[in-house]
C-alpha cells in the first residue's frame, strides 16, 4: 500500500518536474532568440521595448542634465528625442541611463542602452577598437584655459610655471600636459577628482589657470565669486568632437542615428523650425519636400516612416532651435556658436544633402 | 592683685544652621569651577603653574575655535542665508552684486531655494511626480512599521515585527514597481502540485510510512515543500494587477535608492550574518570551510570593487540583450557584502561568550538550535550591539558608493543637481552636500542613539 502510494506520489513529482524543466528550456531558448535579434537588429528591439534607451552624463550642463522636475534636458538629451521622434513620432518615448565615463562603453556594448549621446569625444581608438561607431558629431568642443584678468596674461603661451588646476583622469590633463611640453614651459598640475573641487580652488587663488573643455569652462564660470574678473584664452589646445556612439555591426540603426543629428542640422540650413515644419511641408522647395518627407520615400529605406524627419523637427526643433535653448547666448551657459555655426555661416556644420 | 578670669562655659542645646557652602560650589559658579576653571587655578609650585596657564590657553582656544565655527554655521545656514525665490528668478537670487544679482558683494551662505526647487529631485529621483503618492504610501507604511516595533510601549510588536518582515517588503515592492510581474499560470501551478506532493510525502515519512531513509529527510523535504510553495505564492500575489503604473528601477533614485539599498542590506545582513557566523564556528568541517571562505572572500575585497564587478563585469559575460536589473544586482552585491562584515561582528559575541553557557545549555539537553536561541544569542547579541549598529551606520554611508555605477542615490542625485545651469552661483554645490549631510546624519544618529537606548535596556545587569 506504502509503495504504491509513494510509487503514485514520484510520479506525479516527475511530471511536474520534467513539466517544468521542458519550460525552462523553451525560455531559455526563447532568451537565446532575443539576444540574437538584439546583436541583429538594435531597431526590432527598441520597437519591442516601446522606448529608446539612451545612455547620458550623470550632470553636465547644457548637454544632458535633469531640470528641476527631474525631466532630462540638454543637446545630447535632444539627439535621443530626436530618435524617438523619428522611430516612434513621439519625441517621449525616450528612457535615460545616466553613467559615468568609466561605464558608458560597457553600457552600450553590453545593450543595456541603445545609443550612446554622452559628451563623448570621437578618437581613433574608441572608432576602431571598442567595436563602437560614432554616428557624427553634434557639438565640436576643445580643450581651453581660463585665468583671472588680474593675471595680465593674453595669451596661453605666457604662462610658464603656471599652477595649472584640472580635474583627474580625464584627458584634459594629458593635453595639458602635452601642450606645456611642447611650448617648452614648466607648469604644476594641481588635479582634483570633482569638477566642483576644481573650481572652489581655481576660486580660491590655489591656481593661476583652470582648463577644461570650454563649454565646461563656461558652465563652470558661473559658479566663481566674480565671473568678470576672469577670461577665456584664445588658445584651443585639443579636438574634441563629441557626437553620438552606437554599437558597431548593425548599419540600420546606426544610419537611423546618423540621419536623425543631418535632418535637424539640415532643416536650419533650410530655415526649418518646429514652429514652421508643418506649413513648410508643401513648400516649392524640393530639398525641403524631400526632407519633410511630402516628396520620395526617404524615410522607409531607412525603416522608418515618410514623415520620419517631421517628426524630428517639429517635436524636438532643429539643430539651432537645440542650441539656442541649452548652450546659446541666452542660457546660462552663454556659449557662442563659433565653430557649431553652419558651413554657410563661418562654422563647420556640413551635413550631407538628403536626396 | 590678682585677676580673676571669668569663665563662661556654653553648652550648645541646638544645632547650629547649616552653613551655606562656599559660592564657588554651587550653582553656575561651581559648576564653571569644576568644569573649568578647577584645572587652571593652581599656581601653588613652578609645574603646576605652568600645566595651569596651558590648560588656561586651551581652554580659551577650544572656545574662540568652537563658538567662531557654531556662530558661523549658523549665520551660513539660517541668519544669511536666501530663503525664498519669489521671482522666480532662480540662480540669480543667490547672486551677488558683482555676479549680477542683488546680493551684497562677500555674502556667503547656503541658497535654499535651489534645495527647494530640487526637492523632488534629490528624494525621489526621476520617479514620476503623479506617482509619488506610492512611494509616500510604502514610506509612511515604514516609517509607523517601524516605530511600532522599537518603541518598547506598544502591543503587538512581535505580530507587527512580523508583517514588518514578511508582509511589508510584497507591499513595499508593488507599490514601488507597481507589480503587475508577468508570470506563467501553468508552470507556476505545476509548481504548486510539485511542492504540495513535497509537503504530503515531507508529512508521511516524518511518520514513518516511507520507510527509515525518507524519515531522517522528512524535515528537509517538508522545508523544501514549503520554501517553493511560498515562493510561487509570493510570485502570485506580485503579478495581480491593481492597475498601477510601471516604474522601472531605473526611474528611482534620490533618498529612495538610499534607503532601499541601506534597509534591504540592514534587514538581509543580520540572519545571514548569523548564519554565517555559527556556520564558522560550526563542528561541521563542511559547513565551517564554505562559511569562513564565504566571509573572508567579501571581507576581502572592497565594496567599490565588488559593485563595479556587478555593474561592468557582469553585462559582459551575458549575452547581449539579456539584462537583469542594476539597482538588483547592486542589492545583491551590498547584502553580501554586508552579511560578511555582520558575521565577524556576530562571531565576536559568541566568542565573547563564557563556555560554561555552551556547556549549561548542552547539559538542559537543549538541541543545538534551540540552544542557540534561547541561550547563546540573546546574550551573545547583546554584547555586540555597538558592533552591529556600527556596521549598520557603515552601510547606511557606504550606499553613496551606488553612484559610481549610475544608480542616483541621494549623494548622487544631490551632485547631478549641481549639473544644473541654471541654478549654478558659487554656493551651489555647498548648500546641496550641507543638505544631503544633514539628512545623513539625521539617520545615522538616530540609529546610534537608539542602540545606546537597546543597549542600556539590554545590559542593566553588566551595566557599569
Amino acid at each position: 500500500m506504502n509503495k504504491i502510494l509513494m510509487a503514485a506520489i514520484a510520479l506525479v513529482v516527475g511530471a511536474g518536474a520534467g513539466f517544468v524543466v521542458g519550460k525552462g528550456e523553451k525560455e531559455v531558448v526563447e532568451v537565446e532568440k532575443v539576444a540574437e535579434k538584439s546583436a541583429s537588429s538594435t531597431m526590432d528591439a527598441v520597437k519591442a521595448k516601446g522606448h529608446v534607451q539612451c545612455g547620458v552624463s550623470q550632470g553636465l550642463p547644457g548637454f544632458s542634465n535633469a531640470d528641476d522636475a527631474g525631466n532630462w534636458t540638454g543637446i545630447d538629451v535632444d539627439v535621443c528625442r530626436g530618435i524617438a521622434a523619428a522611430v516612434f513620432g513621439d519625441s517621449s518615448k525616450v528612457k535615460y541611463t545616466p553613467l559615468s565615463s568609466k561605464q558608458r562603453f560597457t553600457a552600450l556594448a553590453s545593450g543595456e542602452i541603445d545609443v550612446l549621446s554622452r559628451n563623448t569625444t570621437w578618437t581613433m581608438t574608441r572608432d576602431t577598437q571598442l567595436g563602437l561607431n560614432f554616428a557624427g558629431v553634434n557639438y565640436y568642443d576643445g580643450q581651453g584655459f581660463l585665468v583671472p584678468k588680474s593675471l595680465g596674461v593674453k595669451s596661453a603661451l605666457e604662462m610658464d610655471g603656471a599652477n595649472v588646476c584640472s580635474q583627474t583622469g580625464t584627458t584634459t590633463e594629458l593635453n595639458v600636459t602635452d601642450f606645456f611640453r611642447e611650448n617648452g614651459m614648466k607648469f604644476n598640475l594641481v588635479a582634483f577628482e570633482e569638477a566642483d573641487a576644481v573650481v572652489a580652488a581655481y576660486d580660491a587663488g590655489r591656481c593661476d589657470v583652470y582648463t577644461t573643455d570650454r563649454s565646461g569652462l563656461a558652465a563652470q564660470r558661473t559658479k566663481l565669486t566674480n565671473p568678470d574678473e576672469h577670461m577665456v584664452l584664445p588658445e584651443i589646445i585639443s579636438k574634441e568632437p563629441l557626437g553620438p556612439v552606437v554599437r558597431q555591426g548593425d548599419d540600420q540603426w546606426f544610419n537611423i542615428v546618423r540621419w536623425t543629428l543631418r535632418a535637424m542640422i539640415n532643416a536650419e540650413e533650410m530655415g526649418i523650425t518646429s514652429g514652421n515644419a508643418k506649413s513648410k511641408a508643401n513648400d516649392n522647395n524640393p530639398a525641403i519636400k524631400r526632407l519633410l518627407g511630402t516628396e520620395g520615400k526617404f524615410g522607409e529605406e531607412l525603416g522608418l516612416s515618410n514623415d520620419w524627419a517631421m517628426n524630428i523637427i517639429s517635436q524636438v526643433g532643429n539643430y539651432g532651435e537645440s542650441y539656442e535653448a541649452h548652450v546659446g547666448p541666452n542660457t546660462p551657459l552663454k556659449l557662442a556658436r563659433g565653430v557649431n555655426e553652419l558651413w554657410s555661416k563661418g562654422g563647420i556644420l556640413y551635413a550631407a544633402p538628403i536626396r | 592683685m590678682t585677676q580673676k578670669f571669668q569663665q563662661d562655659v556654653f553648652v550648645r542645646t541646638v544645632e547650629a544652621d547649616t552653613l551655606p557652602p562656599p559660592a564657588k560650589e554651587t550653582g553656575v559658579m561651581g559648576w564653571l569651577w569644576r568644569n573649568l576653571f578647577s584645572s587652571m587655578m593652581n599656581y601653588s609650585s613652578f609645574g603646576l603653574s605652568f600645566k595651569s596657564l596651558l590648560m588656561a590657553l586651551f581652554t580659551a582656544l577650544f572656545f574662540y575655535i568652537g563658538f567662531t565655527q557654531i556662530v558661523f554655521l549658523i549665520d551660513f545656514i539660517f541668519v544669511s542665508a536666501v530663503w525664498s525665490d519669489p521671482t522666480g528668478i532662480k540662480r540669480e537670487a543667490c547672486w551677488t552684486v558683482t555676479q549680477g544679482g542683488a546680493l551684497p558683494d562677500g555674502w556667503h551662505a547656503a541658497c535654499w531655494p535651489f534645495i527647494f526647487a530640487k526637492l523632488k529631485f534629490v528624494i525621489y529621483g526621476p520617479y514620476p511626480i503623479d506617482e509619488l503618492w506610492r512611494v509616500n504610501l510604502t514610506g509612511i507604511f515604514g516609517l509607523v512599521g517601524l516605530l511600532w516595533v522599537l518603541l518598547s510601549f506598544l502591543p503587538y510588536r512581535k505580530q507587527v515585527g512580523i508583517a514588518m518582515l514578511t508582509v511589508y517588503p510584497v507591499i513595499a515592492f508593488m507599490l514601488l514597481t507597481g507589480g503587475a510581474g508577468k508570470i506563467d499560470l501553468l508552470s507556476s501551478s505545476s509548481m504548486i502540485l510539485i511542492s504540495l506532493s513535497l509537503i504530503t510525502i515531507g508529512r508521511l515519512s516524518k511518520r514513518g510510512f516511507l520507510g527509515i531513509i525518507l524519515q531522517e529527510f522528512a524535515n528537509i523535504i517538508g522545508f523544501l515543500g514549503w520554501a517553493l510553495i511560498s515562493y510561487e505564492v509570493l510570485m502570485l500575489l506580485l503579478s495581480i494587477d491593481f492597475g498601477l503604473e510601471p516604474v522601472g528601477t531605473g526611474d528611482w533614485g534620490g533618498l529612495l535608492i538610499t534607503l532601499v539599498v541601506a534597509i534591504t542590506g540592514i534587514v538581509v545582513s543580520l540572519p545571514v550574518g548569523i548564519l554565517l557566523a555559527l556556520g564558522r564556528r560550526s563542528d561541521m568541517p563542511v559547513a565551517r570551510l564554505l562559511c569562513t571562505v564565504f566571509i573572508e572572500f567579501w571581507r576581502g575585497v572592497p565594496l567599490i570593487s565588488v559593485l563595479f564587478m556587478a555593474s561592468v563585469m557582469i553585462p559582459l559575460f551575458l549575452p547581449e540583450g539579456v539584462n537583469f536589473d542594476k539597482l538588483v544586482r547592486a542589492l545583491i552585491g551590498v547584502m553580501l557584502f554586508s552579511a560578511a562584515y555582520m558575521a565577524e561582528v556576530v562571531r565576536g559575541g559568541l566568542q565573547a561568550m563564557d563556555k560554561g553557557q555552551y556547556e549549561a545549555a548542552e547539559a538542559m539537553g537543549l538541541t543545538y538550535w534551540q540552544s542557540m536561541r534561547l541561550i547563546i544569542l540573546p546574550q551573545a547579541l547583546t554584547h555586540v550591539i555597538p558592533g552591529i549598529v556600527n556596521t549598520f551606520i557603515g552601510l547606511f554611508k557606504d550606499t553613496t558608493l551606488v553612484s559610481i555605477i549610475g544608480l542616483f542615490d541621494l549623494l548622487g542625485a544631490g551632485k547631478s543637481a549641481i549639473a544644473d545651469a541654471s541654478w549654478s552661483s558659487p554656493v551651489q554645490a555647498i548648500t546641496i552636500y550641507l543638505f544631503v549631510a544633514l539628512i545623513f546624519f539625521a539617520f545615522c544618529f538616530g540609529m546610534s542613539r537608539y542602540s545606546i537606548y537597546m543597549e542600556n535596556k539590554l545590559s542593566k545587569s553588566r551595566s557599569h
